[in-house]
């Protein structure tokens, strides 16, 4: 019987394997220490590491994010966890001008070699301010590197491949899937960057997606499976390296695509696919990229006008018919 | 909270150390005055800060430390990259957009870095580098004591003006600074002025700048920053004591800038007056009184310095000159380490292929 674990717990896994591998890894943050974590990500790590290592910062995310940036243009290896990415704003000028600018800026001396990690997307009924899903503002930024991992497997092989990267990743994780068990082997793998992962095979439709609503895809393709619609998804798993090469392979078989991104629609990673899917595959397209986003308004409280605002496998569904003309 | 006085320490110095100090401070402001020139030929482009009227500051703090405590500064930064030992040629490549600069000319004026002098930059948003600076201390203690297994050994500078105080950043640097014993100073180089607004105008406290220090449990001083001996004066004992107790320190280091706050500023917020009383202040001049009165230094034998600098400057502005842009590979180099996609990977700039003092460590 394989071992199933938690998203978080697959994400402590990765960390604290990195931090017993390099002594250079250090994790800081809100709560990550004597409280265990405020989602109890870094559950025990203090006890194993200490205080040096695991340690508590004040709500200053502007200043222990510029810190951290410090700490790695001399080498060390900071993991930095924001409680949600929705703080990570008014971190906004450490984290894009300091983090993927240092190595321009400074003509190759000194690079940035840190993740910055937390929970991004809505869908606790925690109002606009807490909801922010960051893919599209951040993705915008050349010299930084975006990681979505979909499942707990994900999360662990990401993140330790994210640890050990030179450059500063963005690990966008989700709270809603904290809880959710996987497999995940007991030895170590690491998962590259740039990769896609063909999660479901299929031959009318390519759906393509990051983080959670990847799960989404994959329950809209079953449904669409009863209509007869085959549907292939693909697990995109970073945003910056973009693995166009697995989307165009699969385009070229399916013709047709469909992108769900959790992010707003204007200015977002699944536009930017839409336009490099349409250049690279302008004759084999048999109707134009369709995008199912997060509708153009704030994230609301209500339950049932937040599970609307969001992808979902209904939503997935009906694009999908669309672009199949099948209505 | 101790207010340290300052002790005469660089009045029992040999003259060669005055000397070094006075060639150091020529080298600065010839820097900048040739600098403002070819800004004003149209070599050297966008925003420009040059340090006229500071040069104490950079080299008496620099003279208080050791060459691999790390540094790191604002945007008005070519006094300290000097001061640290960058050769001027690089300095100047950079600033004229050239390969051969320090950060291969993708930096510029505000942003100098040299890995092998522990200077981290040249930071361009106000406040932006006193995050760095807790970071930079932060990290030397860790290497010292997580993995040197040792005592935490070094002192990191961070500069930055009076204007950066008023700057969220600053006061969470300095909290988590004192919070986590963090081996850093920051020194204000209170010029008085944030571009045209007087300290008065947008900073409550201007008086007593130490109440922010104390605010945050930060041990901190007063210097008088036009007089490079009274810098190290104040400044070694504060290092030495940073490095001793891995505690913060704080200094409000009062200073003037002679020209404007950059190259397009009019200052027609501070009077004619006012300018001349502190230009009689001049630290160079200072120094040159010390040096011919005290110590009996012959006014042929300064100015002969002030040659050998100022060839040194104009063999610079001619490296500057006659190197070559960089070419357009450079523009996808140096984006991200491992290449992938259109991003070539990263290389070292010439500067450091050339420093003997550079062993790859600081990367």
């Amino acid at each position: 019987m394989s071992r199933q674990i938690e998203y978080r717990d697959a994400l402590n896994e990765a960390m604290s394997e990195e931090m017993r591998r390099d002594q250079r890894v250090f994790l800081l943050g809100e709560e990550v220490a004597q409280y265990n974590g405020a989602y109890k990500v870094s559950r025990g790590m203090l006890d194993e590491f200490g205080p040096k290592r695991i340690i508590d910062t004040p709500i200053s995310e502007s200043g222990f994010a510029g810190m951290a940036i410090g700490a790695a243009m001399r080498g060390l290896r900071p993991i930095c966890e924001f409680m949600s990415w929705s703080f990570s704003l008014v971190a906004a000028d450490p984290i894009l001008n300091n983090a993927p600018k240092m190595l321009y800026m400074s003509g190759g001396q000194f690079g940035c070699p840190i993740v910055f990690r937390g929970n991004d997307g809505a869908g606790g009924q925690l109002g606009s301010t807490h909801s922010w899903c960051v893919e599209g503002l951040f993705s915008n930024v050349p010299g930084l590197k975006m990681v979505i991992p979909s499942n707990p497997y994900e999360a662990k092989g990401l993140l330790k491949t994210a640890i050990r990267d030179d450059d500063p990743v963005f690990f966008l994780e989700s709270e809603r899937m904290l809880g959710d068990k996987g497999e995940v082997p007991e030895e170590e793998y690491l998962i590259p960057f740039g990769k896609a992962n063909v999660v479901r095979e299929g031959t009318d439709c390519t759906l393509l997606s990051w983080g959670r609503p990847v799960n989404f895809a994959v329950e809209a393709a079953e449904e669409l499976a009863k209509e007869g619609l085959s549907c292939e998804v693909i697990d995109g798993r970073t945003i910056r390296p973009l693995d166009l090469e697995t989307i165009v392979r699969s385009v070229k078989k399916t013709n047709r695509l469909v992108v769900i991104d959790q992010s707003w629609s204007f200015g977002s990673p699944g536009s930017e696919v839409a336009s490099q899917v349409h250049a690279a595959c302008f004759d084999d397209l048999d109707n134009h990229v369709h995008r199912v986003h997060s509708h153009d308004v704030p994230a609301p409280y209500a339950a049932n006008l937040e599970q609307e605002m969001l992808p979902n496998a209904r939503r997935i569904c009906e694009a999908v018919r669309s672009c199949c003309y099948v209505a | 909270m101790t207010t340290l006085s300052h002790p005469a320490i660089a009045e029992s110095f040999p003259t060669e150390t005055l000397l070094g100090w006075l060639r150091d401070m020529y080298l600065i402001r010839e820097f900048e005055i040739r600098t403002m020139q070819a800004y004003q030929n149209k070599k050297i482009g966008g925003f420009c800060h040059v340090y006229i009227g500071q040069e104490a500051v950079a080299v008496g703090c620099v003279a208080a430390t050791r060459n691999n405590d790390p540094l790191v500064t604002a945007y008005r930064d070519h006094g300290h990259g000097l001061a640290r030992g960058m050769a001027p040629k690089y300095g100047m490549a950079e600033m004229f957009g050239k390969l051969a600069g320090c950060a291969k000319g993708k930096g510029g004026s505000m942003h100098f870095f040299d890995a092998a002098n522990a200077m981290y930059g040249g930071h361009g948003i106000v406040g932006a580098q006193t995050p760095l600076g807790a970071g930079l201390a932060f990290a030397t203690k860790y290497e010292d004591e997580v993995i040197g297994g040792g005592k935490s050994d070094k002192v990191t500078l961070c500069f930055l003006g009076d204007g950066a105080v008023n700057q969220g950043a600053f006061h969470e640097a300095m909290n988590l600074a004192g919070l986590f014993d963090l081996p850093v100073i920051f020194i204000v180089e209170n010029n008085g002025y944030s571009m045209g607004t007087a300290i008065e105008r947008g900073t409550t406290m201007a008086h007593d700048l130490g109440a922010k220090a104390r605010a945050n449990g930060i041990d901190h001083i007063t210097i008088q920053g036009m007089d490079v001996m009274s810098v190290y004066d104040g400044m070694k004992p504060f290092v030495d004591q940073c490095r001793e107790n891995s505690r913060p320190g704080f200094v409000d280091m009062q200073t003037y800038r002679f020209k404007g706050h950059s190259m397009s500023d009019p200052r027609k917020y501070r009077t004619k007056d006012e300018e001349a009383q502190y230009e009689a202040q001049d630290p160079i001049g200072r120094l040159e009184q010390v040096l011919k009165t005290q110590r009996d230094v012959a006014d042929a034998d300064m100015e002969s310095i002030y040659d050998a600098q100022k060839k040194i400057v104009r063999e610079a502005v001619e490296f500057a000159e006659n190197a070559p842009a960089p070419g357009l590979d450079e523009l996808y180099k140096d984006v991200y380490v491992e290449p992938f996609g259109p991003w070539t990977g990263t290389s070292l700039p010439e500067m450091l292929a050339n420093d003997p003092n550079y062993n790859g460590g600081a990367r």
